[in-house]
């Protein structure tokens, strides 16, 4: 594999993480926001609150290691990337910044009043961002950002191919979330909830799948090289994809949340790699290859430095934080 | 300066229409930044020394300020984690004229940067949480690599910004950025001691800040020993720093003369070249004259030349699109060394008068001057950074990339700015308004703070 391939798959593997992680803490405001009054929901916000509060922050580091390998490793892109879709950005930015800032102030506010006015924010913002992710997803994906210099700041991104990639963006991250919450709220014995957490996260699943469906057919006119892909290349992970769906339906119809959470990750994990593998080797498609959009080859290989000493430094770290988390003594209370 | 005319200065410049909201932008969300960022660095050191006494001397008191310490780091990590965040997208939505050349120039240290943030952001969602549910030595290990984190990445941010000051890692051949060495930009001549400066500024600013907090305690009366160990211990810090930090930057300015003549010429106010150079206190250039500055003679030379007669090179010497907004540079330098060495002067007396038997913290108008003196920091490093980042203008990157070049075309980004301002006036009101009620339930005897969403208070909303 060549040096820009093995940035463009570290890179890319940021992008995975961030999906899955970032995109559960991201789904779990979409069941806060929708949890009901202050007394009703109660409990899930509590929920919601102890499951993503000691990672939500971590997994927010993800987005960070996108940006910054980007810019390092394929300039030119990323700066026409960010002159281009300038307006999702900003929104999926100002989401972020919402969120997190309104997520912690939560936690700490002395006043229900205070804790709704948060609450609120962060929910709503946990459904914005993701949906302009996805629609910058898109606007790569069908080709609107040039190599270099600045595409139209508002047809790059109000089309069929961004829209989809928003409303599948944030239909991923509430199913992810959902099958997370569920398990969360078994382990931790509130069964009543995980029961309302299972049915809303079945109509989750329910909703995204259709939609991901009836994205198909605009999808092939207006991203013919993504629809190419998909449909060749990067068939069988469509196919693992909607398999590992429905096995996860199937799996929280018959009350199994845990198992559910490994087929939930396959799903959407098998959708972000079908994406990379279908505008593979276009970094922006139809626009320039991975190839040619990689900076000095010096760079290249320093990054990978940084990129194996994450994988010895970050990783475990990773992993037992989410071992800490996943675990009975962190469960309780 | 007056406030009308550094707007006017500011505003005469005739540059395309996205760069001065660009810089504005770039200048309050990184100011904003700077402040939380210094928390991220020096406090988990702070709270891993009141933790430590309280797990190794038993001590309640040291306890309970580190759990609470921890607390307000969870507020103000949240939130300098999502500025961070913002300046992450705003160096491509901004600046795309230097990150598109520039990018795998100078990214390297930001990847670095970015791994010190990861292992920071882990470990304090492991400590945080860790209250109660880890053994209490080993709970106390997770600060150490958030600290080491803290280190580490301080040195990757300077070192983009010494980068920015002193260019390295590659060549210019007919426009094109060749030879790159991401290796040799990241450790540029000006790195170590530029994150030195900064990294010190860190624990003065949270050492004053926090000890401040308790003065503020003091002075109402609250004399226990959890306020004299919740002052004495950042204090200590900012002592450190406050004695170290005149010494690194003399060093830093050392060569400043051959560096960036400009930006010395503008700390110095000196428009034309003396010999020797007065040092030149207060005072504004107006229409090519100093007026109403206080000179003392041969002390511009020592300082800035180490030299009785080596003269500061005049402003006369540069050429007049290559000369940075002198006045805004000039009290910018001066606020950050007076505010410096009044708040040296005041820890040598501090620590003089206790040493003579006599303890300032029982004396008011200290305590009052230990209140302002957070405030005072903050002051000297903003100051300290307008005046490293002004005094390089017009360049972004000395010498080899005008700022006006990096910036975009947008001539809308002031709608940008005004919301950016909205969006941060909120977040302050917020950040303030919960840690004062942190504060004052703490007060009241609330040692968890239970959110007000959980059981037990919707058990009572039912009622």
């Amino acid at each position: 594999m060549s040096l820009p391939m093995l940035v463009a798959a570290a890179l890319f593997v940021g992008v995975l993480a961030y999906a899955l992680f970032g995109g559960a803490d991201f789904g779990s405001g979409f069941y806060d926001l929708t949890a009901g009054s202050a007394t009703r929901g109660a409990e899930l916000r509590t929920l919601v609150d102890h499951s993503i509060g000691p990672v939500w922050e971590a997994n927010h580091v993800w987005l960070i290691y996108v940006l910054v390998m980007w810019w390092t490793a394929f300039p030119e892109t990323f700066a026409s990337t960010m002159s281009t879709l300038i307006f999702p950005m900003l929104f999926a930015l100002l989401g972020i910044v919402l969120r997190g800032a309104s997520f912690a102030f939560r936690k700490y506010s002395a006043t229900l009043g205070q804790a709704r006015l948060f609450g609120a924010v962060f929910a709503s913002s946990s459904i914005v961002t993701p949906f302009f992710l996805g629609a910058v997803a898109g606007a790569i994906a069908s080709g609107r950002v040039p190599a270099t210099g600045r595409g139209d700041l508002w047809t790059s991104w109000l089309t069929p191919t961004s829209l989809f990639g928003g409303l599948i963006a944030v239909g991923t991250c509430a199913f992810l979330a959902g099958t997370f919450l569920t398990a969360d709220a078994v382990r931790s014995g509130h069964e009543a909830l995980s029961e309302q957490l299972r049915r809303r996260s079945l109509a989750v699943g329910l909703v995204t799948g259709a939609v991901v469906f009836a994205a198909l057919v605009p999808l092939t006119r207006d991203a013919p090289t993504l629809t190419e892909g998909l449909a060749g290349r990067a068939a069988p992970l469509v196919v693992l994809s909607a398999l590992a769906g429905t096995a996860t339906l199937v799996l929280l119809v018959r009350r199994r949340p845990a198992e559910a959470r490994v087929t939930a990750v396959t799903a959407v994990a098998s959708v972000i790699l079908g994406w990379g593998v279908a505008q593979y080797p276009y970094l922006l498609v139809d626009e320039i290859t991975i190839a040619d959009a990689a900076g000095a080859p010096a760079t290249l290989r320093a990054l990978m430095v940084a990129v194996v000493l994450a994988g010895i430094i970050v990783v475990p770290a990773l992993v037992y934080l989410f071992r800490l988390t996943q675990s009975e003594s962190w469960s309780r209370h | 300066m007056t406030v009308p005319d550094l707007a006017l200065q500011l505003l005469t410049a005739e540059e395309p229409a996205g760069l001065l909201p660009a810089r504005e932008q770039m200048a309050l969300s990184l100011g904003w930044h700077i402040i939380l960022a210094c928390f991220g660095v020096a406090f988990p050191t702070m709270i891993f020394v009141v933790h430590r006494r309280g797990i190794v001397r038993d001590d309640p008191v040291a306890l309970d300020l580190a759990k609470r310490w921890s607390k307000v780091s969870a507020v103000l990590f949240a939130i300098g984690a999502v500025s961070g965040t913002v300046l992450s997208f705003e160096m491509g939505l901004l600046w795309p004229g230097l990150m598109g050349p520039f990018g795998d120039v100078l990214g390297l240290p930001f990847a670095f940067e970015g791994l010190s943030f990861f292992i920071e952001a882990i470990f304090l969602g492991i400590y945080l949480y860790g209250w109660g549910r880890l053994p209490p030595r080993r709970h106390l290990l997770m600060l150490v690599p958030m600290a080491i984190a803290g280190v580490v990445g301080t040195f990757c941010v300077i070192s983009v910004n010494a980068w920015m000051n002193a260019p390295a890692g590659f060549r210019m051949v007919d426009g094109e950025v060749t030879d790159v060495n991401p290796w040799a930009a990241m450790f540029n001549d000006l790195v170590w001691l530029q994150f030195a400066h900064m990294w010190v500024a860190a624990f003065m600013v949270v050492g004053f800040l926090v000890s401040g907090v308790y003065a503020v305690g003091m002075l109402r009366g609250r004399r226990d020993p959890h306020h004299r160990l919740g002052f004495l211990v950042p204090f200590v810090f900012a002592t450190v720093a406050a004695l170290a930090q005149p010494v690194i930057g003399h060093l830093l300015g050392g060569n400043l003369g051959d560096r960036q003549p400009a930006k010395l010429a503008a700390f110095e106010l000196a428009e034309t070249t003396e010999s020797p150079s007065p040092l030149r206190i207060g005072g504004l250039l107006i229409d090519g004259e100093v007026r109403w500055a206080i000179d003392i003679p041969v002390l511009g030379s020592l300082i800035a030349q180490n030299s009785f007669s080596a003269p500061v090179p005049g402003l006369d010497t540069i050429p007049v699109d290559e000369r940075p907004p002198v006045n805004l540079t000039h009290w910018a330098f001066q606020v950050m060394v007076g505010i410096g060495t009044l708040l040296f002067l005041a820890v040598l007396l501090f620590w003089f008068v206790r040493w003579r038997g006599r303890d300032l913290l029982e004396n008011r108008w200290f305590l009052r001057f230990a209140v302002a003196a957070g405030p005072l920091a903050v002051l000297a490093l903003e100051a300290g950074w307008v005046a490293t980042e002004v005094g390089r203008q017009p360049w972004v990157v000395y010498g080899v990339l005008r700022t006006a070049d990096a910036a975009g075309s947008n001539s809308w980004l002031w709608w940008l700015l005004a919301a950016t301002v909205v969006v941060y006036a909120g977040m302050t009101v917020g950040a303030v308004v919960i840690l004062r009620s942190m504060a004052r339930r703490w007060r009241e005897g609330e040692t968890e703070l239970p959110s007000p969403y959980g059981p037990e208070s919707a058990e009572e909303v039912a009622r």
